[in-house]
């Protein structure tokens, strides 16, 4: 009878108008990132605070969309700033440019640079999308422990 | 003082509160439909704007009234500027014969509650509220734009096809009654709610409720502005204060239908236990109260239904008019007619008016499910 399923369709919207809501309020509230998520890069330290970056440029190089521009120096044996032989002296990745795809931490040999979790990216300039070392580098008290929170993801 | 300017006095303050009512009734509605449409699709509706949301409606439109108002090149300039005046003002006229309360007496006169109380008022009502289709043809008209066109059009169509349905469901309490008052009709449903015309009028009812639903342009009928099929229908081309009148033409006239049927059908300022109204303007606040809050629920089930049904298609939208709330308001108007010229009681009327409701519900039920299984 056409009565009874309108009675039943309408009983559906009234049972969700007291169900629990779904809704993240999102300032407020956040989502927990999936541990893979691939947001706004990061560049990894040694534990005793070397950069894990040795300026081999191979992030560069096979990054799709060229979003990473990369100035390698020597670095001095008596206050070496990287492991390495040399370290990256200029690292800037645009983030208007760059797709997220994760090539640059798959290519990586050091595991020096990595997807971290942030993902509000908005900006009022162009400018400020082109991050460098200072934006990247994870503060030297964080340490390895950084490394450990936000592993790679592992892709294939 | 003197009488002329008394009797001025008290209408303009009678029109300033039932304007301020429909007007009002708009942002709350606004708001009442975000919220309880989003409750019944499991989010929280607005809840950023002030505490609870409450002020949401007020910004959006502040910054409405800041928007310019743009004139499409090509449209004709007098009835492009004249429509949205068109659509909301009939329903403000309209309003007018609405009574909000019992008649009260102030310095020794007798007030009756509504703007306007004459022999004729429900006849008055549909008389004026149906120009607002002039508006939605008008303004898909002198838009210059075919979808609006289409959306003006199919409002006309649905209107007049819908007008006769809302007309002739009504007759049933006209003969009930025995009059076309508003007050009067108000007055006789008094003394708790088994007076209520709806008991005594239960087809009717249905059909007047499924009519005036189409001829306010709600879901499932509000194909004169179906987004999914005619980006915005007979107000596309309308911006800044223009559009937000055909916006709050649109409530408005929800709120006014909404008073109207609760007027007609479930007795209006009475509240439903037997209560006899004094002359004190307490009383009047009483009446108004009530009927308020009749208006609510019927506002609340426009929004319910909107949350639940999917719009109709243009064709069965005309099929449902003509083929099934047509015959079946003949149907209630002639029995009706029999009934009260044979002078039978009241619950007998209520009774056949249900059974012919649920043997039509039937039937009908019966047609589509043969018909769904004929195509396949």
């Amino acid at each position: 009878m056409l009565l009874v399923e309108l009675i039943k369709g309408f009983s559906v919207t009234l049972r969700h108008m007291f169900r629990r809501r779904v809704t993240v309020q999102y300032p407020e509230q956040r989502r927990r990132d999936a541990p893979i998520f691939r947001g706004r890069h990061r560049l990894q330290r040694y534990a005793d605070g070397l950069e894990r970056c040795v300026g081999c440029a191979l992030c560069a190089s096979v990054c799709p969309s060229e979003a990473i521009y990369l100035e390698a120096a020597e670095n001095d044996p008596t206050n070496p700033v990287s492991p390495g032989e040399r370290y990256a002296k200029v690292y800037q990745i645009h983030l208007l440019r760059c797709i997220y795809c994760g090539f640059c931490e798959e290519a990586c040999p050091e595991d020096a640079i990595v997807m971290g979790p942030e993902y509000e990216l908005a900006a009022d300039a162009r400018a400020k999308c082109v991050i460098s070392k200072k934006d990247m580098l994870t503060p030297r008290e964080a340490g390895f422990g950084d490394y450990e929170t936000f592993p790679a993801p592992r892709i294939g | 003082m003197n009488e002329f300017l008394l009797d001025t006095l008290i209408i303009v303050i009678k029109i300033g509160v039932v304007f301020g009512l429909v007007i009002g009734s708009v942002p709350v509605l606004v708001l009442a439909e975000r919220k309880v449409l989003g409750w019944m699709q499991v989010r929280p509706g607005p809840n950023r704007v002030g505490p609870w949301g409450l002020l949401q409606t007020l910004v959006d439109g502040a910054k409405v009234f800041f928007k310019e108002n743009i004139i499409p090149d090509g449209v004709e300039p007098l009835t492009y500027r004249l429509a949205p005046l068109l659509v909301i003002l009939p329903v403000l006229i309209a309003a007018s014969v609405i009574p909000f309360g019992p008649p009260v007496k102030i310095a020794g006169r007798e007030i009756p509650l509504a703007i306007a109380d004459f022999d004729l008022s429900l006849l008055f009502f549909f008389a004026v509220a149906t120009l607002s289709v002039y508006g939605i043809v008008l303004a898909g008209w002198s838009s210059n734009n075919k979808w609006s066109l289409m959306g003006g059009l199919r409002s006309s169509a649905q209107m007049f096809s819908y007008e006769i349905t809302l007309s002739l469901s009504i007759v049933g309490i006209l003969l009930t009654s025995g009059t076309f008052r508003l007050t009067a009709i108000v007055g006789q449903q008094s003394g708790g709610f088994w007076h209520w015309n709806v008991f005594l009028q239960p087809l009717g009812f249905v059909l007047f409720l499924l009519a005036a639903i189409a001829e306010v342009n709600r879901t499932p009928f509000d194909l004169p502005e179906a987004e999914s099929e005619l980006t915005g229908g007979f107000h596309t081309e309308y911006s800044g204060m223009r559009f937000v009148m055909f916006y709050m033409s649109e409530y408005s006239s929800v709120f006014v239908m909404s008073s109207l049927i609760a007027t007609l059908f479930f007795g209006g300022y009475n509240p439903p236990f037997p209560y006899t109204f004094g002359t004190s303007w307490f009383d009047g606040a009483i009446g108004l109260f009530w009927l308020l809050a009749k208006i609510g629920a019927l506002v609340f089930f426009f929004i319910w239904l909107r949350g639940t049904l999917p719009r109709l298609r243009y064709d069965e939208l005309m099929m449902l008019g003509w083929k099934i709330l047509f015959p079946l308001a003949f149907l209630n108007l002639i029995f009706t007619a029999i009934l009260v010229a044979l002078n039978w009681p009241g619950w007998l009327l209520g009774l056949v008016g249900a059974g012919a409701l649920v043997l039509t519900d039937l039937v009908v039920s019966q047609i589509l499910w043969r018909r769904r299984r004929a195509a396949g």
